[in-house]
């Protein structure tokens, strides 16, 4: 039998602390250092080669240039609409396919595989079908005798037809996820409502909607932040445009790099981080405040 | 009266399903198989000659076989960033569950921000040059890593919560260094959850556009998901072959998720239902 202190030892180091390291070097040089270094790029004019400090000029930029704060603008338009429309449909599909319907495991696959596919293979895809002319939703929609809108070539209206392919994309995945938190609720409080005399209805919405919030909790804040640093979809279907249109910050920053403007790319950085935080932060402590009141 | 009713929902639901999801799906599949003048039409149409395979060999052999190198370049990239991925997580997610210390309160919150926060381009740019990591695919490797590192430990963490800490103890009594409890003991263990970490990791990194796009340019550093990008550029009007090339980079997540589906929905639905 050993002795107490080396057994101590023994105890402490099976967990040993350098199992830390690997993961704190590369998180910490590749994602950290270039966190913290943005905050003070984001204040200069910079060539990578040299900077100039230049106060908060870039960030007037952000609030004053009208294509700028029509990104930013849009950015929190795309994030709200695909979050919604996946927290609603993505509900309403898990209670379909948690149900005695036909066919549950095709339709739960159709509705998933989606999520897995290339985003830019599904952008390229819908900006054929979504032509105003010759793509086959205008096509479909002419044989039932609406004439269909330039979805993607309307400036009013790009932004909402990539909002609505991203929902196409992601929904599969906020229906797993409310298909997980469904399967968990006992079946015996809707049998003990049913007995009581709720009508489906009223079942679902005492019982179904309030015991779903955990889920609800994790579809709203995974895609909210998605949403909000969209890029690639956006930037397969409509590079921003037509004009600004569809521009959201993730694109802007793009544009900016590739323009070499590396300080203003660098605070569209920062304001997206900052947009993140003040948006995200009190949404989900009000999410989650709630749910411990009930 | 409720069979008719259930009756009249499912063929609702498997047509609305199948107009919705599997169309554009076979419009990929119909459009890969057309010749050029067709495809141009961008109609749902029946192809009028079936030219599937001669679409694949030139789409593979353009530019100099492109497509080939980007899918070796994707395989490496994947293979080599979720093997660092799941080792370096579940060491971590191990102690960190394990161990209380003052640490912890911290690394979960840089987790979080990790969930969190977007990168910082430029200056990750600024900094992968600074090492001779820009432009370098085991520079993106190391980008990936960090990027994936927080969902991964919050993976295994969780599972490794379900595993008694008795066992680790009764091995060390047995005699067993610390490095065998982990490495003989406990990461057999974790076997499914490295399953669900490895499936998701690496459809995410396959798919990956962004991070190669800006950490990854010049020629023959062409990942999958940024031939498509260039071929968007080059074949604007060759929508025979660029639709190929989609339906070439959707077989791998296809069978993937074929073999895996349970996997993936194990994944991306932990931490849904707690609460």
């Amino acid at each position: 039998m050993a002795n107490p202190t080396s057994r101590a030892y023994a105890r402490r180091s099976t967990y040993p602390g350098w199992f830390f390291l690997p993961a704190a070097i590369i998180y910490g040089v590749l994602f950290l250092v270039p966190t913290f270094a943005s905050l003070y790029f984001s204040l200069t004019r910079w060539s990578l080669f040299s900077s100039e400090f230049i106060g908060l000029t870039n960030f007037y930029q952000f609030f004053e240039e009208p294509f700028l704060v029509q990104g930013l603008v849009n950015t929190v338009i795309f994030a709200m609409i695909t979050s919604g429309l996946k927290v609603v449909l993505g509900l309403l599909l898990a209670v379909l396919l948690t149900s005695r319907i036909a066919l549950r495991g095709y339709l739960r696959s159709v509705v998933f595989f989606p999520v897995l596919v290339s985003t830019v293979g599904v952008g390229i895809t819908f900006t054929v079908l979504m032509h105003p002319t010759q793509g086959a939703i205008n096509v479909a929609l002419e044989l039932v005798g609406i004439d269909g809108p330039h979805w993607l070539t309307n400036p009013s209206l790009a932004l909402y037809s990539v909002a609505l392919v991203d929902v196409w994309k992601g929904v599969g995945l906020a229906t797993v996820i409310y298909i997980a938190g469904l399967v968990a609720i006992p079946k015996d409080y809707y049998e003990a409502a049913r007995i009581d005399g709720s009508t489906p209805t009223q079942s679902f919405f005492y019982i179904t909607l309030p015991l779903s919030r955990p889920a609800t909790v994790t579809v709203i804040t995974l895609s909210f932040i998605g949403g909000l640093k969209t890029f690639d979809l956006i930037w397969a279907m409509t590079r921003g445009g037509p004009g600004f249109s569809s521009d959201t910050i993730a694109s802007i920053i793009y544009k900016q790099y590739q323009a070499g403007f590396y300080g203003l790319s660098t605070a569209g950085n920062v304001v997206l981080f900052v947009l993140i935080a003040l948006l995200v932060v009190p949404l989900t402590m009000y999410l989650n405040r709630r749910e411990g009141h009930e | 009266m409720s069979l008719i009713r259930r009756h009249w929902l499912s063929v609702v639901a498997i047509l609305v399903s199948f107009v919705v999801f599997v169309i554009p799906f076979i419009f990929i599949v119909l459009t890969a198989m057309k010749d050029k003048r067709q495809s141009a039409l961008l109609d749902f149409s029946w192809p009028e000659k079936f030219q599937l395979w001669e679409n694949i060999v030139d789409v593979i052999t353009t530019r100099n076989w492109q497509l080939l190198t980007a899918f070796i370049n994707s395989t490496i990239l994947t293979v080599a960033s979720v093997t660092l991925l799941v080792v370096f997580a579940a060491m971590v997610g191990f102690v960190l569950q394990r161990r209380r210390t003052r640490w912890n309160g911290l690394i979960n919150f840089l987790i979080l921000a990790g969930l969190m926060i977007p990168p910082a381009i430029v200056p990750t740019i600024w900094l992968l040059q600074a090492m001779g990591l820009f432009a370098k695919l085991h520079g993106l490797i190391l980008i990936e890593v960090a990027y994936h590192l927080p969902f991964s430990i919050l993976l295994y963490r969780a599972f490794i919560a379900t595993i008694p800490k008795d066992l680790d103890e009764a091995a060390i009594i047995d005699g067993a260094r610390p490095l065998d409890v982990f490495f003989r003991i406990i990461m057999p263990l974790l076997w499914p959850v490295t399953v669900t970490n490895i499936v998701v990791q690496s459809v995410t990194i396959f798919n990956d556009f962004t991070n190669p796009l800006y950490y990854l340019p010049g020629r023959g550093n062409e990942t999958v998901q940024l031939t498509l990008y260039n071929f968007q550029s080059q074949f604007n009007t060759s929508y025979h072959l660029l639709f190929t090339n989609i339906l070439l980079i959707t077989i791998p997540p296809l069978i993937v998720f074929l073999f895996f589906n349970r996997q993936i929905v194990a994944g991306v639905t932990a931490g849904a239902v707690k609460g």
